[in-house]
C-alpha cells in the first residue's frame, strides 16, 4: 500500500484538519514534525511555492493547501465522505468552507494587534462569528454535515478550539455564549467527539508558547 | 424540467468571466443579469446575503456563490461536455492548488499596480511578475495549463488578460517583454468563442480603471 505522510507542526489548525480528516477514513500515516523557524528541505522541496504546513505526500507526490489536500483525501478514500454527493449541497458545503478559510487570518490578526488595531480585529471577528450563527447554523442541525461531522465543520474548528487560546493570549473575551447559542452548541457537540477530543492541542501549552512569542513581538514592535 | 440558469455579473469582473466561459464551454444557454454595483438588485441580495457580491449563479432558483464554486459546479452538472476539471485526483489537486495561487495572488497584486504609485507601485510590478513567471512555469510546454485542452486552471487565470492592458498602462510596462509564453498561452486563449465572447475589450477595462482612479483620488 502506498505510504502517507503528513507535514505538519503542533500547534497548526490546517494540519489537525487534516490529521482528522485521514483518522476519519482510518488511513494510517506518518506524522512528520515541522519546526517553522527552521523548515526541513524536505518540505521546501515539497511545497516550494508556499513553503508551509501541512503537506501531505502521498505514494511520493505532495499536495499543499488544507482545503485541497481534504478533497484530495475524500476522493482518494471514499469512506465516511467529507462532502455532500450532490452537486448543490456540495457547492454550499464549498461556500462555507472558502467563507471559514477566508477567515482563519483573523487568527494572526487579533494576535498581532493592540490598540486601534485591536478593536477593528475584535470587530471582525464579531462580524464573522454573526454571519456564522445567523446565515451556516440553520435548520437545527447538530453539525454542518447533519447528524455527523463533515468537511465544513472540520473547516471551522479554529472557532471551535483555537479561539479560546487566542482570547487566553490577548487577554480578551470575544465569544459570549449566550449572544451566539448556534455557534456555542456546535462547539460543545464538535469537541464532543471522541476523534476530535482525542486529536486536540494542548490548549495550556499553546496559550504559553503564544504568549511568550506575541511579547516578543509586541516588544519588537514599540522599538 | 426546463433548465433555468441565471448569472448574476458585472461586465469587468473577472469572477464573472470564469463563469461566463464555464457556461459558454457547455453551450448552456443562460440569462445574464448585469448588477449595478453601486446600486445591488433586491436579487443579488437575496441570492448572496453573505458577501453582497457578484458573480451569483443561479441554477433553477438556487444561488451558488464565488467563481472557482461555480465552474466546479457547472462542470460537475453538465459532465458530459468539455471537461474541465481532470479526472484523476492528483492532477485535480494540482488544478485546485494553482487555481487557489491564481486567487490569492493575481486579483490583489494586480489591484496594487493600479491603485498605487511610486515605491508601492515598483514593488506591486515586481510582485506581479514574478507570480506570472511562477505560473509561466507551471503552464511549461503545454499548449493549455489544462493539457491538450482548456482546464479548470486556463478557466480561472485567462480573465485576468483582459485587465493586462490597462495595468501596463498604469504601470508603464509590458507584460510581454517578461512573460512571452504566457502572452502567447492568453492568445491561445482568446482563439476559443467561449473565451473570446466572455472577455470586454482590453481598452473598454482600462476606460473603467481609469473612471475608478478618479472615482477613487488616485492620481
Amino acid at each position: 500500500m502506498a505510504v502517507v505522510e503528513l507535514f505538519g507542526t503542533w500547534f497548526s489548525p490546517y494540519a489537525y484538519r487534516v490529521i482528522w480528516a485521514l483518522k476519519l477514513k482510518g488511513i494510517s500515516y506518518e506524522y512528520i514534525e515541522e519546526d517553522i523557524r527552521n523548515k526541513s528541505p524536505l518540505l521546501l522541496q515539497y511545497n516550494p511555492i508556499h513553503k508551509k504546513v501541512p503537506v501531505l505526500v502521498h505514494d511520493g507526490k505532495p499536495i499543499c493547501e488544507s482545503t485541497v489536500i481534504l478533497q484530495y483525501i475524500d476522493e482518494i478514500w471514499p469512506q465516511n465522505p467529507l462532502l455532500p454527493a450532490d452537486p448543490y449541497d456540495r457547492a454550499v458545503a464549498l461556500f462555507w468552507i472558502k467563507f471559514a478559510d477566508d477567515k482563519v487570518y483573523l487568527m494572526s490578526k487579533l494576535y498581532q494587534a493592540d490598540g486601534e488595531e485591536q478593536r477593528a480585529a475584535v470587530k471582525e471577528w464579531l462580524e464573522m462569528l454573526e454571519v456564522m450563527e445567523e446565515n451556516a447554523l440553520i435548520g437545527g442541525k447538530k453539525f454542518f454535515g447533519g447528524d455527523e461531522i463533515n468537511m465544513v465543520d472540520i473547516a471551522f474548528s479554529f472557532v471551535a478550539h483555537w479561539l479560546g487560546v487566542l482570547e487566553d493570549v490577548v487577554g480578551l473575551e470575544i465569544f459570549e455564549p449566550h449572544k451566539f447559542p448556534r455557534v456555542s452548541s456546535w462547539i460543545q457537540n464538535f469537541k464532543s467527539i471522541p476523534l476530535i477530543k482525542e486529536n486536540l492541542p494542548d490548549a495550556d501549552k499553546m496559550s504559553a508558547f503564544s504568549k511568550h512569542g506575541r511579547e516578543m513581538m509586541l516588544a519588537s514592535k514599540s522599538n | 424540467m426546463a433548465e433555468e440558469v441565471v448569472l448574476l455579473d458585472f461586465w469587468p469582473s473577472p469572477f464573472g468571466m470564469r463563469s461566463r466561459i464555464a457556461l459558454a464551454e457547455k453551450g448552456i444557454k443562460y440569462e445574464h443579469k448585469e448588477e449595478d454595483l453601486r446600486n445591488k438588485s433586491a436579487l443579488l441580495l437575496q441570492m448572496n446575503p453573505v458577501h453582497k457580491k457578484i458573480p451569483v449563479l443561479i441554477h433553477n432558483g438556487k444561488p451558488v456563490c464565488e467563481s472557482l464554486i461555480q465552474v466546479q459546479y457547472i462542470d460537475e452538472v453538465w459532465h458530459d461536455k468539455a471537461p474541465l476539471l481532470p479526472s484523476d485526483p492528483y492532477q485535480k489537486a494540482t488544478a485546485r492548488f494553482w487555481a487557489d495561487y491564481v486567487d490569492k495572488k493575481i486579483y490583489e497584486v494586480g489591484g496594487r499596480v493600479w491603485k498605487t504609485k511610486g515605491e508601492k507601485q515598483a514593488t506591486a510590478k515586481k510582485e506581479l511578475i514574478e507570480t506570472l513567471k511562477l505560473l509561466e512555469k507551471e503552464l511549461g510546454d503545454k499548449p493549455y495549463f489544462g493539457g491538450e485542452s482548456l482546464g479548470y486552471v486556463d478557466v480561472a487565470f485567462i480573465p485576468f488578460y483582459s485587465w493586462f492592458y490597462a495595468l501596463e498602462k498604469c504601470g508603464n510596462f509590458s507584460i510581454e517583454a517578461e512573460c512571452p509564453k504566457l502572452i502567447a498561452w492568453a492568445k491561445r486563449c482568446m482563439q476559443k468563442e467561449s473565451v473570446a465572447k466572455s472577455l470586454p475589450d482590453q481598452q473598454k477595462v482600462y476606460d473603467f480603471i481609469l473612471e475608478m482612479k478618479k472615482h477613487f483620488g488616485i492620481e
